[in-house]
């Protein structure tokens, strides 16, 4: 029982999961219909699920797949990416200037919306390997490296439409919004389609081929790693590349929730969440070992906590401080330090008083 | 001593060939701007604006370089600085304080989030990214609970305080009208410039000072050294925190109001500053000075685009991360040619060398 905990604890996963069961015991204690689900439907007729937990879901796709590249990146180089807040600006500033052209009142859509989405995704791979170039052939740190971006981004996605705020109506084509909100007939929200496709494709890949192996070994010794015949600075713009394409469809599912954009709140702070998603994912920020599904199941435990917190009546502004103590109190509880002296602290009460039946398990709990 | 250009370079420290740079750049900006865009750069008044209008942000960014120079980040000074300026406000106009009353409320919050977040960071090691984002996350929410909305502080002897000019002798200039205009300075530039001039000299000459730059540059040989690093770590955030709040009070003499969207973005503009200044973000290296230059700098170019009459709020955004990049990538070039011309040369060693040397 006690081996069973301890190696419970020692998973990375525990940290995630701990706190998403917290929550959800605190959500059933504080009001049981928190996890009620109900099919109704929306104003077009069709059936839609509605409930906490399909908010949390929905809500925290962009999140997810935000996390999923950024895990890459923290992985390859040590650092982490703070311009993907500004870089869905300018993936949905791309794709409303390519779908509405000159007019920002479009009565058609000037092309498919697969292709405006494409060329979205080459123009956020082009920015993420400006930061990748940055980062891996300057040597400059991520952080600062992405924060020339973080600065001019929003610039950048305001000058691409001319300052002016492009709206598609539904009048002008349904489909658009299909990929925020529902598809007619489908009950579930399409962002959680979206992210399941993501993260099964990011899974093959990170499956069937080296890609997953190589960055590790570069997180951990870029130096060694060149010493095996590696490239460092190719894996590291790869890395880069994988998060422009996670960030260019994390923009267009923000676009089409609003079906327009708002240059300097649109993605605002994001990044910090996604940061924080892989930290709570377990993955150390210093680079080297990952695993995605920690920053996946962290980026929900973010989105969980904010609709709790929202559900509690907290007002949008005021909610980065319970946040933040909610993050204290996580950070803590997993440091190795805090960790390895309570765990002594039990040891010592357990060698005290070998009768003591349970001290160990608590210890380990703790 | 008739060394050439390029040996003198190689032989100065990190620190000072960043230092150099930074100056170099500064000063040629600043002519281009008197050059091209005219006598507005030439008066004495423009120039101590770039003071007036940013002593807040050269306080901050020192106590981020400090930061930086150990090793570590912090990204909770600008909501810091708006957690103060609200605090301040409530005090002096709701709950009947005065002026000595809010600085001291101002100095609490910083010290404050300076021993929270040093403790969690230098005694817990957890990663200071995240522990000063959740500072930030807590002071930006706490501003919005203490009070919602953006007011404009009455109070008389603030008002006082915050009008309070200090003219400069023989700066002043003659107007249109043949009147003469004497230059003047805030209270707070006198504030930042103490500020500026007590952490150099901190820096370089205590042990306190030389110890914050071994421990960011090679925290295993500072150790090995007899360097109490924890305590370092600890004392580095606690001096940014302290900073950040009396800057936070600085900035709420500038503006005289609280509100939730004051100073936002400040840390970024900090870092920025910093790293212009020739702060590396891995430690070991960095100069105070050229962290003012650094602001400086920053505000330089700010200055010029909105003469130039391009739409400030957008074009700010894309000049600064233009010209940081232009200042990392040359950084970056010549620390790596620096670095490879001498192989041997590790750059603690270098340092430590320096050090006993100079």
């Amino acid at each position: 029982m006690k081996n069973f905990l301890k190696k419970l604890v020692g998973m990375q996963f525990f940290i995630p999961i701990a706190a998403l069961l917290l929550l959800a015991l605190f959500n059933l204690i504080a009001d049981p219909s928190f996890f009620r689900i109900t099919l109704g439907q929306n104003s077009n007729g069709d059936p839609v699920l509605s409930g906490y937990l399909i908010t949390i879901l929905d809500y925290g796709s962009e999140l997810a797949i935000l996390a999923i590249g950024m895990t890459l990146v923290t992985a390859a180089t040590g650092g982490q990416d703070i311009s993907v807040g500004a870089g869905i600006a300018i993936a949905g500033s791309v794709i409303l200037k390519m779908l509405c052209g000159s007019n920002t009142r479009p009565t058609e859509l000037q092309m498919p919306i697969m292709l405006a989405f494409f060329i979205a995704v080459l123009v956020s791979i082009a920015f993420s390997c400006f930061n990748g170039v940055l980062v891996a052939y300057f040597n400059i740190q991520p952080m600062v490296a992405t924060l020339i971006l973080f600065t001019a981004g929003r610039s950048i996605a305001a000058w691409i439409n001319n300052n002016e705020l492009p709206i598609i109506s539904s009048e002008c084509s349904r489909s658009f919004s299909y990929f925020g909100n529902f598809i007619p007939g489908i009950p579930i929200p399409t962002p959680v389609f979206i992210v399941a496709i993501t993260i099964v494709i990011i899974m093959l890949l990170l499956k069937f081929t080296t890609l997953k192996l190589y960055t590790q070994s570069v997180g951990i010794n870029p130096k060694s790693s060149r010493l095996n015949g590696l490239n460092p600075e190719l894996i590291k713009i790869t890395a880069f590349a994988i998060l422009g394409v996670c960030v260019a469809i994390s923009g267009l599912i923000k676009v089409s929730r609003l079906s327009t954009i708002n240059y300097s709140v649109i993605a605002k702070d994001i990044e910090m969440d996604a940061i924080l998603a892989v930290a709570l994912g377990g993955n150390a920020l210093s680079g080297g070992k990952f695993s995605t599904w920690g920053s996946i199941l962290g980026a929900y435990v973010i989105q969980f906590l904010t609709t709790t917190l929202y559900k509690l009546n907290v007002s949008s502004d005021a909610l980065p401080a319970y946040k933040a103590v909610v993050i204290i109190i996580l950070v803590v509880a997993s440091s190795a330090t805090v960790r390895e002296k309570v765990g002594r602290f039990f040891k010592e009460l357990s060698s005290g008083n070998a009768s003591a039946p349970g001290a160990g398990k608590g210890g380990v709990k703790a | 001593m008739n060394k050439k250009l390029t040996d003198k370079l190689r032989d100065m420290s990190d620190t000072n060939l960043l230092l150099t740079i930074t100056l170099f750049v500064f000063v040629i900006m600043y002519l281009c701007a008197v050059i091209f865009l005219g006598e507005g750069f030439l008066k004495p008044q423009t120039f101590l604006n770039l003071f007036n209008n940013n002593a807040s942000l050269i306080i901050i960014s020192c106590g981020l370089s400090l930061v930086m120079i150990t090793g570590g980040i912090d990204i909770s000074v600008g909501g810091v600085m708006a957690l103060v300026c609200m605090s301040c406000a409530v005090n002096l106009d709701l709950n009947g304080g005065n002026v000595f009353t809010s600085l001291l409320i101002a100095l609490c919050i910083g010290l404050a989030f300076g021993i929270g977040q040093g403790l969690l960071i230098a005694y817990l090691d957890i990663q200071p990214f995240i522990v000063t984002l959740a500072g930030m996350f807590l002071a930006r929410g706490l501003t919005t609970i203490v009070h919602t909305n953006p007011f404009n502080v009455e109070n008389e002897q603030f008002v006082h305080l915050r009008e309070t000019r200090i003219t400069v002798p023989g700066l002043g200039t003659v107007n249109k009208h043949g009147k003469y205009i004497p230059a003047y300075i805030e209270i707070g530039v006198l504030v930042a410039v103490a500020v500026v001039i007590i952490l150099f000299a901190v820096l370089r000459w205590t042990k306190t000072g030389r110890n914050f730059y071994a421990v960011g540059g090679n925290p295993q040989s500072a150790l090995m050294l007899g360097i109490n690093v924890k305590r370092t770590r600890f004392i580095s955030y606690v001096i940014c925190g302290l900073l950040a709040g009396i800057g936070g009070y600085v900035y709420f003499m500038h503006v005289g109001s609280g509100s939730p969207s004051h100073a936002s973005g400040a840390e970024m503009n900090a870092i920025a500053s910093s790293i212009i200044g020739g702060t590396m973000l891995s430690g070991g290296v960095g100069n105070i000075i050229g962290t003012l230059f650094g602001v400086l700098s920053l505000c330089t170019i700010k200055d010029i685009v909105s003469s130039i009459g391009l739409d400030d709020a957008w074009w700010t955004g894309i000049t600064i991360a233009l010209m940081l990049c232009i200042f990392l990538v040359i950084q970056s070039v010549i620390m790596v040619n620096k670095h490879s011309n001498k192989p041997s040369a590790d750059s603690t060693d270098e340092k430590t060398a320096k050090k006993s040397a100079g």
